[in-house]
């Protein structure tokens, strides 16, 4: 099993599968970062997308890595709406009632779809699904590739967002001190619908990246964001990089696990590590001290 | 009609779509009479709807519906003056605990009979709570063979049960190598980790190298699994013969999948109780890694003209013919079938007379039926094969359609 022949390809998968991770958790710390709650929602709306990609796909025969410039900006609206009308006003300036109306919304979100799309598992066939790059002692995924480069195009698009524009300072200052932002003049509640606006966005980006490999149901996000909590823990909460870096590290562990000790046990590898980095180092890799 | 109006929604919609004929026969006015002639019969219709089952469950719930709208249609239960069957429709919830409430909801409601459950873990459940108010239950699908084994005089199962479908896979397994010269020697087994995968591995594993089948690995994997790349390198590694896979039809696709973008093509795919092998949607979505699939499953009798209508019907309302749907279907004609000879709704009635049924006019490749302890001794499996963008059945001789196509590749 050591073999480079196997453990080669297996690493190159962790990496790609961590990448789409990376990804998802980059919504969540982003989200968690500035407005201090765990999006519990953050799985049904990755659900939502998939299905938005996969009817954009079945309906209008557009290409998912296409509709990934449609959708990410209709999900970034979402995501802005929602904080803004539903999830702020509803929470009364109490953090810990945001988390719930989150939650609220990821029941209606997941049954709406239950109600309106049935239990059926949706694929979509896109005439590179099953293309592959020939390396010799490997194939890679053509549709894994692609959602590899994506993602730190992405995470390079947001941090490029967060560091030289006016909005992307403004989110910086409100994660930091959210009072002393307002007395410099800061729309708190503005900044919050963005951030949240990102946050979505990420998740749609992921949905498009995923679909030609993947499935979607109405319960199919939730496989992705169990892992990303993990992530967004082990890098550190609300830190970008920490999201890239954990994905990329869960990913290739479970890869690895996978590889040792089964897939029944792979999980178990990701477990492991997130307790390990909760007892060493509980403010996560790339988390400042609180 | 007021107990039908109390009751839940489902419920109502239910017995809405069964229409005037309810009313017209006349509940409104003797709900407190003992079942007059004519008066119509209610029958459970228990299925997970919503939860990780609900395809399964609405699949299911699918097929009963149409049983009971075509034996309303054909004028009802004859030996009962013509009563129609009125749907009480409960969602399990995909949870055994989801089952057991609706099993309360409708003995409450007073069904005859309920027909339903799904997975084995909720009709193990169901059935047992049935039992305490001697309400006949008719599994549709869930396999496990304890069902049928705790000597519950009310639970009556009309498909196989796993030990004869896990047997008669092993048996044209080695009937399909034997026939093509042997050629298959090495397998490895991927399933998931739950009783129904997790079993089937541990009897592959005793009985495979009995036959001279050499088993080179046993792989593991949970539900749902996002990435099957792993365990597709490691039987690229390897290289089977035979790659056995026992998983459900989500992490079936994925399997499948990427074995064929990994480009491993294995000798053959004999899947038992396989998720996605015999579905007719993974064929059409995926024909070229369904391609040459093999499967041990239920399947309907392809000969039956009965059942080559009730495809057509199913497919015409945009659905795919699945063996939840064909499974309950036959179940409901089962209990028409026990009803009509009964000549009562009278539960211990029903219940003696599904034990002593011998109904031969289904649509499966099963033969009239014979409950012992509450088994069908007569229920089998088929073995089917994705030939030419179709699945066809390969074994039992008897109900084929087609030879098989082995090695694959």
């Amino acid at each position: 099993m050591l073999s480079p022949v196997i453990l080669i390809p297996v690493l190159l998968n962790g990496l790609m599968t961590g990448a789409v991770y990376a990804l998802i958790a980059l919504g969540l710390t982003l989200i968690y970062g500035v407005l201090h709650i765990i999006n519990f929602a953050h799985g049904a709306m990755l659900t939502a997308a998939m299905f938005a990609c996969y009817f954009a796909f079945k309906t209008l025969g557009i290409d998912p890595y296409l509709s990934l410039f449609v959708l990410a900006p209709v999900f970034f609206a979402l995501g802005y709406v929602l904080q803004r009308f539903v999830i702020g006003p509803a929470s009364h300036g109490e953090d810990r009632n945001m988390l719930l109306v989150t939650l609220g919304l990821a029941v209606v979100i997941e049954n709406a779809l239950l109600v309106n799309f049935r239990g059926d598992t949706r694929t979509i066939d896109v005439p590179y699904a099953f293309a592959t790059i020939n390396l010799g002692f490997t194939f890679l995924a053509v549709p894994r590739l692609v959602g590899f480069v994506a993602v730190f195009v992405v995470a390079i698009a947001l941090w490029l967002i967060m560091s030289l524009t006016d909005t992307g300072r403004a989110i910086r200052a409100v994660a930091k001190e959210k009072l002393g932002a307002q007395l410099q003049g800061i729309d708190v509640p503005h900044i919050y619908a963005v951030t949240f606006g990102l946050g979505t966005a990420c998740v749609a980006i992921a949905a498009c990246l995923l679909m030609p490999s993947y499935y979607v149901n109405p319960g199919a996000g939730n496989a992705f964001v169990l892992v990303a909590f993990t992530i967004v823990v082990l890098g550190g909460m609300g830190s970008v990089p920490g999201a890239l870096i954990g994905g990329l590290t869960i990913g290739v562990v479970e890869s690895l696990c996978s590889l040792f000790l089964g897939d029944s046990l792979g999980q178990v590898g990701i477990f492991l590590i997130f307790i390990a980095v909760l007892l060493v180092r509980p403010q996560g890799l790339f988390g400042a001290k609180a | 009609m007021s107990d039908t109006f109390s009751l839940s929604r489902r419920r109502f919609i239910a017995s809405t779509a069964l229409g005037a004929a309810a009313a017209a026969t006349g509940t409104i006015a003797m709900p407190a009479v003992l079942r007059a002639q004519g008066a119509p019969i209610k029958i459970g219709v228990l299925q997970p709807v919503t939860g990780p089952l609900s395809y399964s469950g609405t699949q299911g719930q699918l097929g009963a519906m149409l049983a009971i709208e075509e034996i309303n249609a054909a004028g009802g239960i004859k030996s009962l003056g013509g009563a129609k069957f009125d749907a009480v429709v409960g969602d399990a919830q995909s949870t055994p605990a989801g089952g057991t409430a609706e099993v309360e909801k409708m003995n409450a409601a007073g069904v005859s009979c309920i027909v339903g459950g799904y997975a084995s873990g909720i009709c193990l459940a169901t059935t047992q709570a049935a039992a305490r108010y001697d309400l006949p239950y008719v599994v549709d699908v869930g396999v496990a063979d304890n069902i049928v084994t705790r000597g519950l005089k009310n639970t009556f199962r009309f498909g196989p049960g796993f030990g004869v479908i896990a047997n008669a896979a092993l048996e044209n397994l080695v009937t399909i190598n034997n026939n093509a010269g042997k050629p298959a020697k090495t397998v490895m087994i991927v399933h998931e980790d739950s009783l129904f995968g997790a079993g089937l591995a541990k009897l592959l594993n005793e009985k495979l190298p009995t036959q001279g089948f050499q088993v080179l690995e046993t792989i593991s994997h949970p539900t749902p699994t996002r990435d099957f790349n792993t365990i597709v390198l490691k039987i690229k590694a390897q290289n089977p013969d035979l790659v056995i896979p026992a998983n459900y039809y989500n992490e079936y696709v994925l399997l499948a999948r990427t074995m064929q973008q990994q480009q491993v093509k294995p000798k053959g795919i004999y899947s038992v109780l396989g998720g996605a092998a015999s579905s007719y949607k993974f064929v059409k979505e995926f024909p070229e890694a369904a391609k040459g699939i093999m499967d041990c499953n239920h399947w309907f009798n392809p000969l039956s003209d009965k059942a080559q209508a009730l495809k057509k019907t199913v497919e015409a309302k945009g659905q795919f013919f699945t063996y939840e749907v064909y499974l309950n279907y036959a179940c409901i004609g089962l209990v028409a079938d026990a009803l009509e000879r009964a000549g009562s709704a009278d539960r211990a009635k029903v219940t003696e007379a599904l034990a002593s049924s011998t109904w031969a006019n289904h649509i499966m490749p099963y033969g009239p039926t014979k409950f012992v302890n509450g088994q069908n001794e007569g229920a089998a499996p088929c073995n089917t094969q994705v030939q030419g963008n179709d699945i066809k059945v390969i074994l039992p001789a008897k109900f084929a359609d087609a030879k098989p196509m082995f090695p694959v590749t």
